[in-house]
């Protein structure tokens, strides 16, 4: 583990991969990604199903181990060792498509359990700061109840205030509005949108062009394993350089 | 009220009578097949009258549950009674390290580590490929007798204090059995333990690997994660299964009598040997049975409501 001087930390990136690679068996599904996240910065990954959007967003905190290359986040690197590997998750928080919400616990106890576990908390400190995030995501009131009794929004604003408990430096979000009903859409959008105005640092894998345009600072378009376009989203949006980015725009935005 | 409000409404009404008309549905089918059951025990009793030949004497029961104590004049538990102990003293401490080893074991047979897989997957070949009672007498002559002995715990029970050795009757029955006892306690554990064993293994593989990763992205260990995630939901699916388990292990207890554990169907063996009352004993101790393991099946079902009630 090398933390960093302070003066570094400030110029030194919050995520940097260096030409990272990984292999499902024969499939190769990144093929030498190079991204670089600024502290504070948001950053929209988007892309066509299979082109490893999420396999890179889960690469950062070490759910997809790479094969190749170089990952690292607030100074922390990727290594095989467990212990870089913790160093690098106790700066990332993750919200994924399904919630997975822990459904044998209160949504209360879904965000007591890991403070109280890994961040060395008392019960009454964790239940207080799970109570203060609650409040953040406007659930508040659903503390006592188990997951399977809350809305699919609901669910994934619980998952939400769940991972910012941990106070995480960075938060990846792995398409979380795609199991979504559509009327729920927006409430989860609303809170990650709160989060943006916040200063966090967030990386995220979706199909809401919408809020990309609102919200980040950063359209990373990805295709067969590589990054195709990186740019802001006013020029990504109205003059894309690639055909297979204007041809994914097109699709996307047709309906 | 609009029609549609009407419809629905209507509906329910007609719903709410289908489900009335199931619940006291019967007719003289239902009739029919009531009489053809009572023919038919009748049949049976009278048959059995006819031929067997047999005079019931069911005065024997409460005298071989309890009895005087002649030096103090204090009713006792006798040999049923005391069998009955022993049946019950098996089927906890058997419960308690069954589950014990079935999560162990359980928890080895899903491993990353080929060595604790190896081990588990072993075990529970071994175990479920051999015939229960081959199984007895294979642990109780070869692996307790070795075990135990060399341990000393007669010599480490002789030692104790007053109380000590009651407390240590009341948990494993009379001090000078408690040898025997723990060996046919051994072979009990260690062969529901096997079947408990696979049954926590599927708990844990139906625990879909999305809960592990939300573990694992709120930095948890593997231990955290297997202790707080996955094991309450595992237990709480495999709950059923689990029941039966337990249930076959009580009635499974009556094997280890064959290596003279002085349990209920040892004691019953031999009051229809002492007296020639086999059936009066042989039903009542049937009956015995019956009432600890409806009485497993009806916690399991308790805990199983709970589980329920809990998220689910």
């Amino acid at each position: 583990m090398n933390r960093p001087e302070n003066d570094m930390l400030q110029s030194s990136p919050a995520i940097e991969m260096i030409d990272v690679h990984k292999w499902f068996g024969n499939f190769h599904a990144l093929k030498g990604v190079t991204l670089s996240v600024g502290a504070g910065e948001r950053v929209v990954i988007c892309g066509p199903s299979g082109s490893g959007k999420s396999t890179l967003i889960r690469s950062i905190n070490g759910l997809e181990p790479h094969d190749a290359g170089r990952i690292t986040v607030n100074g922390f690197t990727l290594t095989e060792n467990q212990r870089d590997l913790f160093a690098v998750r106790r700066e990332v928080g993750m919200v994924f498509q399904q919630f997975n919400l822990f459904p044998h616990l209160t949504v209360l106890e879904n965000c007591v359990l890991a403070q109280t576990r890994s961040r060395g908390r008392t019960r009454e400190e964790a239940e207080s700061i799970a109570m203060e995030y609650l409040h953040r995501v406007r659930i508040p009131e659903q503390a006592g109840k188990y997951p399977a009794r809350l809305s699919g929004g609901q669910q994934q604003r619980v998952a939400i205030a769940r991972s910012l408990c941990m106070q995480p430096k960075v938060m990846l979000f792995d398409e979380p509005t795609s199991a979504l009903d559509p009327e729920m859409i927006s409430e989860v959008l609303d809170v990650m949108t709160d989060l943006a105005s916040s200063g966090m640092t967030m990386v995220c894998v979706t199909h809401e062009m919408g809020f990309a345009r609102r919200v980040a600072d950063r359209i990373v378009f990805m295709d067969e394993g590589i990054i195709v376009e990186d740019d802001v989203p006013s020029r990504f949006f109205e003059s894309p350089t690639s055909a297979r980015a204007r041809q994914f725009l097109s699709q996307i935005l047709a309906h | 009220m609009t029609s549609s409000e009407q419809a629905t409404g209507t509906l329910r009404a007609t719903t709410r009578l289908q489900e009335l008309r199931r619940r006291v549905h019967f007719d003289w089918l239902d009739l029919a097949v009531i009489m053809m059951i009572g023919w038919a025990i009748w049949w049976f009793v009278d048959r059995i009258d006819g031929t067997l030949k047999y005079r019931w004497d069911w005065s024997i029961i409460p005298r071989f549950l309890v009895k005087t104590d002649l030096k103090t004049g204090a009713t006792v538990p006798n040999v049923l009674l005391e069998g009955l102990f022993t049946t019950l003293r098996l089927a906890v401490w058997g419960l308690l390290l069954a589950m014990l080893i079935g999560l162990v074991m359980g928890m080895a047979r899903t491993s990353k580590r080929l060595f604790l897989r190896l081990i588990a997957g072993t075990y529970v070949m071994l175990v479920r490929n051999i015939p229960p009672l081959v199984f007895v007498f294979i642990v109780v002559f070869f692996v307790a007798s070795q075990l135990l002995t060399p341990l000393g715990i007669n010599n480490a029970i002789a030692r104790m204090s007053p109380e000590a050795k009651a407390w240590m009757s009341i948990l494993f029955g009379p001090p000078r059995l408690i040898e025997n006892f723990l060996s046919g306690l051994l072979c009990l554990s260690l062969f529901a333990g096997a079947y408990v064993t696979e049954i926590v293994r599927a708990g844990i593989e139906s625990v879909p690997r999305s809960q592990l990763e939300a573990g694992e992205s709120l930095v948890l260990t593997r231990w955290e994660i297997m202790r707080f995630i996955v094991m309450p939901q595992a237990l709480r699916k495999v709950l059923p299964p689990l029941a039966g388990q337990f249930i076959q292990m009580v009635k499974d207890s009556s094997l280890v009598s064959l290596v003279s554990v002085q349990e209920l169907s040892f004691m019953a063996m031999d009051i229809q040997v002492s007296t020639q009352k086999v059936f009066e004993v042989l039903i009542f101790t049937g009956g015995l049975y019956f009432v600890i393991c409806y009485g497993l099946s009806l916690l399991f079902g308790y805990l199983e409501r709970r589980a329920l009630a809990g998220g689910g």
